[in-house]
């Protein structure tokens, strides 16, 4: 199936041959702004969410699998790199919700001013590095607390 | 919003908005379903969170038992659906934006069809943890 915009954009040169226009917006064109930083932003980390979620009902599946499917699941939770991804997707999860929080508001007709609009970026950039941080430091926290219990009281799993 | 200013409120026509249409006769429900699954995802996801807090560090009879509580099991499954629902509408507007061509029908089915597994192997991961955890194991 030929996308029908396509046929917008055939042009001819002054000697006549057809020519392919470029697409509009030109990124390069427009001077940077925080705005449109967060806007795709808030559909990489929507894609990065759910990638997160995926190796979440992984995770889930393996303890359904049972103790050994699940043993294995711990030693990717629990190493390092891991531990990275995780809050890799703990921290676009955040973000994903204060975007979708501030489009809601958009939806319902607030906020929507290009003042209003400079103005939230930046909590939400804030926002999201503080209940980000907050939480990984906490998790990461109670997970180990109760890692390193568990290795004193000698069980081993 | 500037009310002074004289502007188009809803660009649609009356009877397609009575209809729930937009321009290709959908779209509106798209948007709806969207927003209405991101709500959805604020709860369930807070829920998930807190329990965390309860999970980290947790050995597999404790997952197991966690996870085989019915509250517990309802919430899981409720926000796994949830989950790639909304990602699945999501997913679909980004292709839609930026697969052209040929390719995009495909990637349509793929983002369809993935999302739809997923979710699939989420919620009998859940079945099977109640059922694991009903028998003791």
């Amino acid at each position: 199936m030929q996308d029908i915009r396509k046929a917008l954009y055939v042009g001819s040169r002054s000697d006549g041959t057809l020519i392919q226009r470029p697409m509009s917006p030109h990124l390069q064109v427009y001077r940077y702004r925080l705005s449109m930083v967060l806007s795709i932003s808030n559909r990489i980390t929507g894609v990065i969410a759910t990638a997160g979620a995926a190796l979440g009902v992984f995770w889930l599946g393996a303890a359904a699998k049972g103790p050994k499917a699940f043993a294995t699941a711990r030693k990717v939770t629990g190493n390092p790199l891991g531990q990275l991804v995780l809050v890799g997707w703990l921290a676009s999860v955040v973000y994903h919700t204060v975007g979708g929080i501030r489009h809601l508001i958009w939806d319902a007709g607030y906020r929507y001013d290009k003042e209003e609009l400079n103005k939230d970026g930046p909590v939400a950039v804030g926002v999201t590095a503080g209940v980000s941080t907050v939480l990984a430091v906490a998790l990461l926290a109670v997970a180990g607390c109760r890692r390193s219990k568990r290795a004193k009281a000698g069980k081993v799993s | 919003m500037n009310a002074s200013v004289p502007h188009i409120e809803v660009m649609r026509s009356q009877l397609g908005r009575a209809r729930g249409l937009g321009a290709g006769h959908s779209g509106v429900s798209h948007w709806w379903a969207e927003r209405v699954s991101a709500a959805s995802l604020l709860p369930l996801s807070t829920w998930f969170v807190v329990q965390m807090f309860r999970l980290g560090g947790a050995d597999h009879a404790e997952v197991v038992k966690w996870g085989g509580k019915p509250v517990n099991a309802t919430m899981l499954a409720a926000l796994i659906i949830t989950t790639f629902y909304h990602a699945q509408v999501g997913l679909q507007v980004i292709v839609d934006d930026y697969v052209h061509g040929k390719a995009h029908l495909p990637t349509r089915l793929l983002i369809k069809i993935g999302t739809s597994l997923m979710g699939l192997l989420g919620v009998f991961a859940v079945i099977k943890l109640v059922v694991r955890s009903g028998s003791g194991k």
